[in-house]
C-alpha cells in the first residue's frame, strides 16, 4: 500500500525541512567548519560572514602519509644539524661525540630518504625527481640537496668508522656540515610552499622552528650517544635549539592569525604541546644533571629527540587540519579582500 | 584557449560530468548518496574532472519573488537552486606546475595545464599546492589526475567533451579574450534584468593566479560554490620563503659554531 502523503489536494501533514544545508557539513565534517566559537570559546577572528559548500573542504589536504613525511622532516633535521655538531666536535677534540653523530646522521638521512621514497605513489619512479632542476619546486631543490648531502654524510661516517683516508674524511665532514643546515631548513619551505593555510601563513617562522628543532634533536642524539665528558657543548646546543624552536613557534602562533589555530587545537595542538613539554623536560634535565650522570644525559637526550619528532608531527597535523576546514581558507581570504577594498576606497 | 562557465543557465543535467568521464575514460569513483541536494559527486578529484554543484537557497533571483504562495506549508518559503559546473581553472600562474619536482606538469601550446602521466612519480606535492583544491592523487595508481581541457580533442580542432555535451551552452569554449568579452556582456545583461548578484570569477588577468583559463559567472559569493574567494598562487611568496630558510640555516650553522667556539677545545681528550 502506498503511504504517500501527496495527493491531488496537496500535501498532507508535515513536510521535512528543505532549508539550504550550506555550511552545515557532511557527516559531521562540517561541524568544525560551519559553526564558529563552539563550546563557549571566543572566536579567533571577528564574526565574518562565513559560508561554504556543505562544509566541504575547498583545498585538498596533503595526500602524504603523516608517518612518512613528518618522519622525513624529523630525520632530515636530525641528520643536518647532526653533521654540524659532528664537525664541531671533531674540530674541538671530542672524537667520540663526532663519531656517534656522523653515524647517526648517515642513518637518519638514509631513513629520511627511505621515508620519502616510501611515500611516493610510484616509488619505482623516484629517479624522475632528478629529471629537472627547479628552484620553484622545493621538492626538486630538496632532492638535489639530498643527492649532494647524502654522499657527503655517508663518506664522513664510512671514513670515520674505517679510519681510511683521514684527509678525505675531514673534507666530507666539512661538506656535510655546510650542507646540513640547508637540509634541516629546506623542509620548512617544502611545507610552506603550499596553499595549506597553517603552513603557508607560517612561512616566515617555520624555518626557524625547524632548525631549532633540528639542533635540539641532534644535541639530544649526542647526549644519548656520547660520554658525559664530551657533552658540554651539546647541552648548550640543546638549550639554544629548544629555545629557538619554542620562540619561533610562539611568534608563529601570534602572527599567523586564525591560520595558527590548528597549532593549538586538535591533534596538531596535542603534538605541539607534547613537544613543548618534552623539550622543557629534556632541556632542564640536561642542564641540571646532564653534566654529571650518563643516565640522566641519555634520558634528557631521548626527551629532546621525542620533542623534535612531536613538533614535526604537530606541524604536519596542523596543516592537514587547516586544509580540511574551509573556514581557514575562506575567512582569511575574505579579510584580505575587505582590506584591499578598504584600501582602494580611501 | 579556455572555458567560460555561465552558471546562470546551468540546469544541473550533469551531461558535462558524464561526457568528461566517457571521453577521458575516467574510472568510477564511488556511488554515494550524500543528501547534498542532487550532488552525489561531491567535488573535483582524481576521478572527477567536471563537477556540478547544487546549492539550495531561500533567496530571490532577479525579479523573481520568494515567498510566493504555491500552496507550500507556511514557513517553507521560496527556494532557488544554484547549479554550477566546476572544473580545473588552468591558472596562468599555476601552483601545481610550479611545485612539480619532475616536470610532469606542463603548459601546453593552448595555455592549458596538463599532467604527463608517464613522468608523474606520485609525490603528491601539487595536491596541497593547488589553491582551488582541484588536482588529486588516484588511489591504487599513485599518480595525480585532473582536467586536461581535452588536450587530445582541442589538438585536432574539436571542443572539449563537456562543452560539446552542454545543452544550454553554460560551458563555452574558445579563445579567452573572446570569452571574456562575451562574459562581460552577459553580466551586463543579467544586471539589467535585476540579477544584481551576477559576477565574474577568475576572469581578471591581474588576480592572484594571473587569471584563470577557466572562469565563471556566479550568482553568489564564490565560497558558496566551494571556491576560494581570493586564491593566490602559492609560489608568490617563495622568494621570501627561501630567504627566511637561508637565514634560518645560517643561524643554525653560526649558532652551533659559536657554541663550540665558546666551549673551546676539550682539554686532555682521550
Amino acid at each position: 500500500m502506498s503511504s504517500s502523503e501527496v495527493g491531488k489536494e496537496g500535501v498532507r501533514g508535515e513536510r521535512p525541512g528543505r532549508e539550504a544545508q550550506i555550511g552545515k557539513g557532511l557527516r559531521g565534517r562540517g561541524r568544525r567548519g560551519g559553526r564558529r566559537g563552539g563550546r563557549g570559546e571566543k572566536a579567533m577572528v571577528p564574526e565574518a560572514e562565513f559560508t561554504s559548500y556543505y562544509g566541504r573542504p575547498i583545498l585538498k589536504p596533503p595526500v602524504w602519509k603523516s608517518f612518512d613525511v613528518a618522519g622525513y622532516f624529523f630525520l632530515g633535521g636530525l641528520a643536518g644539524a647532526g653533521s654540524v655538531l659532528a664537525a664541531g666536535a671533531q674540530l674541538t677534540g671530542r672524537p667520540a661525540a663526532a663519531r656517534a653523530l656522523k653515524i647517526s646522521s648517515l642513518a637518519a638521512i638514509c631513513g629520511s630518504t627511505a621515508a620519502l621514497v616510501h611515500d611516493l605513489g610510484r616509488p619505482e619512479r623516484f629517479y624522475n625527481m632528478l629529471r629537472v632542476m627547479k628552484p620553484t619546486s622545493p621538492m626538486s631543490v630538496g632532492s638535489w640537496l639530498l643527492a649532494a648531502y647524502g654522499p657527503a654524510a655517508g663518506a664522513a661516517a664510512a671514513l670515520e668508522v674505517t679510519g681510511l683516508f683521514p684527509r678525505l674524511g675531514r673534507a666530507a665532514t666539512a661538506g656535510a656540515a655546510v650542507l646540513g643546515p640547508a637540509v634541516a631548513a629546506y623542509t620548512a619551505v617544502l611545507a610552506a610552499d603550499t596553499a595549506v593555510p597553517a603552513w603557508h601563513e607560517a612561512h616566515r617562522e617555520l624555518p626557524f622552528v625547524f632548525v631549532g628543532s633540528a639542533a635540539a634533536a641532534a644535541a639530544g642524539m649526542a647526549l644519548v650517544a656520547a660520554p658525559v665528558r664530551e657533552n658540554a657543548p651539546m647541552r648548550t646546543a640543546a638549550v639554544l635549539g629548544a629555545g629557538l624552536e619554542l620562540a619561533a613557534a610562539k611568534v608563529l602562533e601570534r602572527r599567523a592569525g586564525p591560520a595558527a589555530e590548528p597549532y593549538k587545537r586538535g591533534r596538531g595542538g596535542a603534538y605541539m604541546r607534547a613537544g613543548e613539554i618534552l623539550s622543557a623536560a629534556g632541556t632542564a634535565g640536561c642542564v641540571l644533571l646532564g653534566g654529571r650522570s650518563r643516565a640522566a644525559a641519555a634520558l634528557s637526550g631521548a626527551a629532546l629527540l621525542a620533542s623534535s619528532a612531536c613538533t614535526r608531527f604537530g606541524v604536519f597535523h596542523a596543516g592537514v587540519q587547516s586544509a580540511e576546514d574551509p573556514k581557514y581558507t575562506v575567512v582569511p581570504q575574505r579579510e584580505r579582500l575587505a582590506g584591499r577594498d578598504a584600501a582602494s576606497a580611501s | 584557449m579556455g572555458f567560460f562557465t555561465d552558471t546562470s543557465v546551468c540546469i544541473g543535467c550533469k551531461a558535462c560530468e558524464v561526457a568528461c568521464k566517457e571521453w577521458n575514460a575516467v574510472p568510477e569513483d564511488g556511488l554515494e548518496f550524500t543528501g547534498m541536494s542532487y550532488d552525489n559527486t561531491q567535488g573535483l578529484g582524481a576521478d572527477t574532472w567536471r563537477h556540478v554543484a547544487f546549492i539550495e537557497q531561500s533567496k530571490p533571483i532577479g525579479q523573481n519573488e520568494t515567498g510566493v504562495d504555491h500552496g507550500a506549508p507556511p514557513g517553507a518559503g521560496g527556494m532557488r537552486w544554484l547549479m554550477a559546473s566546476d572544473v580545473c581553472k588552468h591558472c596562468t600562474h599555476a601552483a601545481c606546475l610550479d611545485v612539480c619536482p619532475t616536470g610532469s606538469l606542463f603548459r601546453t601550446e593552448f595555455g592549458t595545464v596538463v599532467v604527463q602521466q608517464d613522468i608523474c612519480n606520485g609525490c603528491g606535492y601539487c595536491v596541497p599546492a593547488c589553491p582551488y583544491g582541484v588536482i588529486d592523487q588516484r588511489k591504487g595508481d599513485g599518480r595525480v589526475w585532473k582536467c586536461t581541457l581535452c588536450y587530445d580533442r582541442i589538438g585536432v580542432g574539436q571542443e572539449p567533451a563537456c562543452a560539446k555535451a552542454c545543452p544550454t551552452d553554460s560551458i563555452q569554449f574558445g579563445p579567452l579574450d573572446e570569452l571574456r568579452e562575451r562574459a562581460a556582456l552577459r553580466v551586463d545583461q543579467l544586471h539589467d534584468l535585476g540579477v544584481e548578484d551576477a559576477r565574474l570569477y577568475g576572469h581578471d588577468p591581474d588576480d592572484g593566479v594571473g587569471g584563470d583559463g577557466a572562469f565563471f559567472l556566479l550568482l553568489d559569493e564564490p565560497e558558496v560554490y566551494g571556491l576560494p574567494p581570493d586564491p593566490v598562487v602559492t609560489t608568490r611568496d617563495l622568494p621570501s620563503m627561501w630567504r627566511h630558510a637561508g637565514v634560518a640555516a645560517a643561524t643554525l650553522l653560526g649558532g652551533l659554531a659559536a657554541v663550540f667556539a665558546a666551549h673551546g677545545r676539550k682539554g686532555g681528550a682521550r
